[in-house]
């Protein structure tokens, strides 16, 4: 009690002096525009619904939540509102916002909006694959299987306080806060977009959407009334969908893009940090994501924990690394070291395919087995796979690879039937800078069932108690609860249910004349650039 | 021919009804589960459960095949899956871009491959018949994206005569129609030599060479129009061709075409936009067959079809 | 026409291979096969290497593939592995494909292109309305479905490639044998009581050879590298299985940076639709009835 006591305390004095006081930089020049490519079109802006790597950024640079993170960090910071109160048992969040944010419609912002936007991220006819992430919320499930249309745990006390009540402590609620998911929208703009907010997008937040056509491009322009003052530097982002890769790169070197947003093709990447001119322009940073193979707890003989052991010690992580040129690190657990909770010094089941042999051999499986692969047929994933069954038959085990479209591969996954599954391309970013994120759809029992996320169908529940003890500390960052996550994670380790293979390094290459912090370039969060902060030099 | 007209129309219909059931019944049995896609990798039992139902995919096949057909007779193409806009919109965003790419690069064929085939058919057994049919087969066996990446590297980037990539002018359709057309030139150069060489040897061509009538003459008036006709086949085959293949042309040049949405829809298992791209594709295949058809006769008189 | 012509119009099945042998073009096509279909089968042991294994000295400490010389003739690939042994072995299942695909859609097409071309009425209706149908359908679509219910191979690769090349095959052939029958010299023939079949066998199909010979020896290269496109979509031979095709489908990206992966598998494919062709084409003007005498 006493400790909790000391903590909300804590809380709730951090959140006191949180005005929008900007750190600007003092180098920054306002104006001009970038261009950003993509492969892909852009599904949608709706943060309600919106859940791809590639418009996650973009969503947030168009609308603002509750809750923000301090830009290039994964350290939260007050958004939308001004601070916040905690209660002592810490189920009752109390937020004070801002006066005069206003929505790209010139309308001010109110505790209704609040309201507005978290009933409806949560009802079903919106379809929100976020939804989950509210669950804490009381309320919840009456809205989630329609017998309420709002969340009772969501009250407007007063224009500009809106109170949210838990009905069970969740230490990562003010991450939860800081998701797309939890942006603010205008009910009226929702209600004249007629189902197609998506395309039709308006918000709180830097930018705001100025041009669509399908197909071919977006344009973000300034929002001059941002409540940031002096963000965002730029005038205006302009991506351009449909683009290749390789092609993007092509333009990017001859001056006409500033961000490829699919990144450095892995074909050209030894080309440009070869080059030293080019290399000086790509910055390098971790992300919050880590390679691995899930093997099936289910499937015999993998249910034997001393199998699984075997399968760690025989992956030759350095080899994968130096196939895919070397961008990721060799992964020792399942979280990535820049996740707070990481195991430090841990050193994870060394590369020793001789002891694994011997392993299996004690095992009873002297002459090995035979056991399938799943992978994502996009390169360089198959390659991997490639890479990862050698290394499988030289300790005896004969795998063969099904190489299949995602949803097949995730269909598989879900279903329970895949023995062995390469995450790559499916594998598992934080949705927010916390522990928890990689625990309970990967690793937890609910995780577990028919069609969810954790291929290996892991379920111990002692585990699964300490995550939920973990969780239901109040202060996210405390000591305390980083140690217990860690405990968690290395308990898994135990059961070795997956193999941690590596982290990836994101590598964002950018046009000579883009200005900013290097960190606004690798940002945890807003995926590849954040374009409230970023600038053009002249 | 109008009763004959008619009567392949309503056939169309037909045919379109028939593919518009088996790819429906084909997305129903396919594995992979739309809704998982959109209810993305956090979502709980519930909102699975919720979105399924929202959609109406927890219907029977028939139930669910008879309600996207009533819907299509009433215009509507349906909303997709992952984007939540309408699929006519999308699609009708993306048309254009194609239907003019497969223009220019049917055109660019045509112009390259009838030009090869007929030089290669008049000097036949020469070197230069031997060096272009050696051409004819690199090409066709040319990978679609080297090739593209190629010609995007000596034109666009090297020479800077043209746009890297993109969509708006004149100047940009160039390199992909160029690229088609000498991909699929091969196949018709081949043919029109083939055809052209059988045609020439014909008994028709011979009287009218005995009758004393000027070679070119024979070529332009007897020859050229017989040695078409399977070509006009074949380009009825392209357009089927060019609405399911091209989308790696489309990638490379970042062009605006249906065949980019077409494949992110099937990763992603969006089935409004695969039907709705596919009936769209088996209309214009359908309709130009019909076209082929309608045209051969007026070609080579002596066809009737009863 | 005389009687002498109408019979000169049969094709001259007797002596083919003594004719066939005396043109060196074909003998050099035929070589040509002999070798291919040879690495083929003997690549277990022509091959300087396993093609599965990836070797550790075979990419440089960065991970670039090796270029063709030094211990592997050809360089290596992404993994390390020999290219050259890959590339025999690959022979294998694009032989398979290029031919055996191929070659049933090529039969199936030009049996029905011909009848209905031949017979029209409604039994042409029919069968060209069945053509068109299968022509719209999304072939790729059926390709993805069948290897997900059943496991993705090189028989469902050659069943897809063979609905969607006889398609395109009945058409060609269909709006030819509509020509063709509606030339005076078959109406001669009819009213000479030729039978049906003689005339099918006889007198069009011998003038349909060189677009039959044109369409498969073409068609080759193409369903080689739609093999590759398939197995992208996780529908052909799985990894590591090597094919030329999808050599040069997961290599195409780094054709600039090792361009040898996408030359050496792209140039068999050529030589293999060039070895088809030229043999294909000394078979049609051997078999030529408008030859006679020539050689």
């Amino acid at each position: 009690m006493k400790k909790l006591l000391t903590s909300t305390a804590l809380i709730a004095a951090l959140a006191a002096p949180a005005f929008a006081q900007e750190s600007l930089d003092p180098n920054a020049t306002p104006g001009g525009g970038i261009v950003v490519t993509y492969k892909d079109d852009v599904a949608t802006l709706d943060p309600a619904i919106g859940y791809d790597w590639q418009n996650w950024s973009m969503i947030k640079s168009l609308f603002d939540g509750l809750m923000d993170y301090v830009p290039g960090t994964t350290e939260l910071r007050p958004g939308l509102a001004e601070s916040y109160m905690v209660s002592e048992d810490g189920l009752t969040f109390t937020f004070s916002l801002r006066s005069g944010v206003t929505f790209h419609n010139g309308r001010e912002m109110t505790a209704a909006d609040v309201k507005y936007s978290l009933d409806r991220v949560t009802n079903p006819e919106t379809q929100s694959p976020g939804a989950g992430f509210f669950a804490a919320i009381a309320g919840f499930d009456a809205i989630s299987d329609g017998s309420a249309s709002t969340l009772e745990g969501v009250t407007v006390i007063d224009p500009s306080t809106v109170q949210i009540q838990l009905s069970r402590p969740d230490a990562t609620f003010l991450h939860v806060m800081a998701l797309n998911f939890a942006s603010v929208v205008p009910e009226e703009a929702v209600a004249a977009a007629n189902g197609d907010f998506g395309k039709l997008p308006v918000g709180t937040g830097a930018f705001k959407l100025d041009e669509w056509t399908i197909g071919q491009r977006l344009v973000f322009a300034k929002n001059s009334d941002y409540w940031r003052d002096g963000l965002p530097y730029l005038d205006s982002v302009t991506f351009e969908v449909g683009q290749e890769p390789i092609v993007a790169l092509l333009r990017l070197q001859n001056g006409e893009v500033d961000v490829p947003g699919d990144g450095i093709p892995p074909a050209k990447f030894l080309e440009v940090m070869g080059d030293p001119e080019q290399a000086a322009r790509v910055v390098e940073g971790g992300q919050l994501q880590t390679g691995y193979i899930t093997l099936n707890v289910t499937i015999p003989p993998m249910d034997n924990v001393e199998v699984r052991k075997a399968i760690n010690m025989a992956i030759n992580k350095d080899r994968i690394t130096q196939i895919i040129n070397g961008r990721a690190v060799p992964a020792t657990q399942p979280l990535p070291p820049s996740m707070p909770g990481y195991t430090e010094g841990y050193a994870g089941y060394a590369f020793d395919p001789e002891a694994a042999k011997q392993m299996l051999a004690d095992a009873g499986l002297a002459d090995g087995f035979e056991t399938e692969l799943y992978v994502m047929n996009t390169d360089p994933n198959p390659r991997i796979a490639q890479a990862i069954q050698q290394d499988l038959a030289a300790i005896g085990v004969r795998a063969s690879i099904l190489s299949l479209a995602q949803a097949n591969v995730i269909e598989a996954g879900g279903a329970g039937t895949a023995p062995m599954i390469w995450s790559g391309g499916m594998a598992w970013i934080a949705d927010f800078p916390d522990p928890s994120n990689f625990f309970g759809p990967i690793l937890g029992c609910s995780g577990a069932e028919e069609g969810g996320w954790n291929w290996s169908k892991f379920c111990v529940e002692d585990i699964d108690a300490a995550a939920t003890a973990a969780d239901s500390m109040l202060d996210p960052s405390a000591p305390e609860r980083l140690k217990m996550w860690s405990d968690v994670y290395m308990k898994v380790m135990d059961e070795a249910p997956w193999v941690p293979v590596f982290n990836e390094q994101r590598y964002t290459m950018k046009s000579a004349r883009m200005g900013g912090d290097d960190s606004l370039y690798v940002d945890p969060v807003s995926i590849p650039v954040n374009y409230d902060y970023v600038y053009v030099t002249k | 021919m109008a009763s004959y007209t008619v009567s392949r129309l309503v056939q169309a219909v037909l045919i379109l009804l028939g593919v518009s059931f088996i790819t429906f019944f084909l997305l129903y049995v396919l594995p992979a589960d739309p809704v998982r896609q959109i209810a993305g990798r956090s979502a709980t039992p519930q909102t699975v459960a919720n979105i399924r139902e929202q959609l109406g995919l927890d219907q029977p096949f028939i139930v669910q095949y008879w309600r996207y057909m009533a819907g299509l007779f009433q215009g509507d193409m349906g909303r997709s899956y992952l984007q939540k806009t309408d699929v006519a919109t999308l699609i009708a965003a993306r048309l254009p871009a194609s239907l003019l790419l497969m223009a220019a690069g049917i055109g660019a064929e045509l112009v390259i491959g009838l030009t090869m085939g007929i030089v290669a058919a008049l000097w036949r057994g020469r070197a230069i018949d031997n060096g272009l049919m050696m051409a004819s087969f690199v090409t066709v066996s040319a990978p679609q994206f080297v090739v593209a990446l190629l010609l995007l590297y000596l034109f666009a980037v090297t020479l800077g005569w043209f746009p890297i990539g993109g969509y708006g002018t004149l100047a940009h359709l160039v390199l992909p129609a160029l690229t088609l057309g000498i991909l699929g030139s091969g196949w018709y150069a081949r043919m029109m030599r083939s055809s052209m060489i059988e045609v020439l040897r014909a008994d028709f061509v011979r009287t009218a060479r005995a009758k004393g009538l000027k070679r070119s003459r024979v070529i332009l008036r007897h020859a050229l129009p017989n040695a078409v006709l399977p070509i006009i086949a074949m380009i009825g085959i392209d357009i089927g061709i060019f609405m399911g293949g091209i989308v790696i042309v489309e990638g490379v040049f970042g062009w605006p075409g249906i065949g980019q949405l077409a494949w992110q829809a099937i990763q992603r298992v969006d089935i409004p936009i695969i039907m709705g791209v596919t009936l769209v594709s088996a209309c214009a295949i359908v309709l130009g067959n019909l076209l082929a058809d309608l045209i051969t006769p007026l070609i080579d008189p002596r066809i009737r079809i009863r | 026409m005389s009687d002498a012509a109408l019979q000169s119009a049969a094709p001259r099945i007797d002596g083919v291979w003594t004719r066939l042998r005396r043109r060196k073009i074909a003998l050099f096509g035929m070589a040509l096969v002999v070798l291919i279909v040879g690495a083929a089968l003997l690549a277990p042991w022509i091959a300087p290497y396993d093609p599965f294994e990836q070797h550790f000295d075979g990419l440089t400490l960065f991970g670039e593939p090796l270029p063709p010389g030094g211990d592997y003739l050809l360089g290596t690939d992404l993994l390390g592995r020999d290219l050259f042994s890959r590339l025999l072995y690959g022979a294998r299942t694009s032989l398979f494909i290029g031919v055996v695909a191929n070659g049933i859609a090529l039969v199936i097409g030009t049996v029905i292109g011909l009848t209905a071309g031949f017979f029209q009425g409604w039994i042409g209706a029919v069968l060209m309305r069945f053509t068109d149908l299968m022509m719209a359908f999304p072939a790729l679509l059926l390709a993805i479905c069948l290897a997900a219910i059943f496991q993705p191979s090189l028989w469902i690769v050659a069943f897809v490639i063979a609905m969607v090349n006889w398609v395109q095959t009945a058409r060609v052939i269909y709006t030819e044998t509509l020509s063709l029958t509606a030339r005076d010299f078959i109406a001669a023939q009819r009213t000479l009581g030729a039978s049906t079949a003689r005339i099918l066998f006889k007198h069009i199909l011998p003038h349909l050879m060189p677009m039959i010979i044109v369409w498969g020896t073409l068609g080759i290269s193409t369903t080689v590298l739609l093999e590759a496109t398939l197995s992208y979509l996780g529908v052909g031979v799985q990894p590591p299985t090597p094919s030329w095709g999808n050599i040069i489908f997961e290599n195409q990206t780094y054709f600039q940076a090792a361009p040898w992966l996408v030359f050496f598998p792209g140039a068999a494919i050529v030589v293999l639709a060039l070895a088809f062709n030229l043999v294909g084409d000394a078979l049609r003007d051997v078999l030529d009835p408008t030859l006679r005498g020539s050689d």
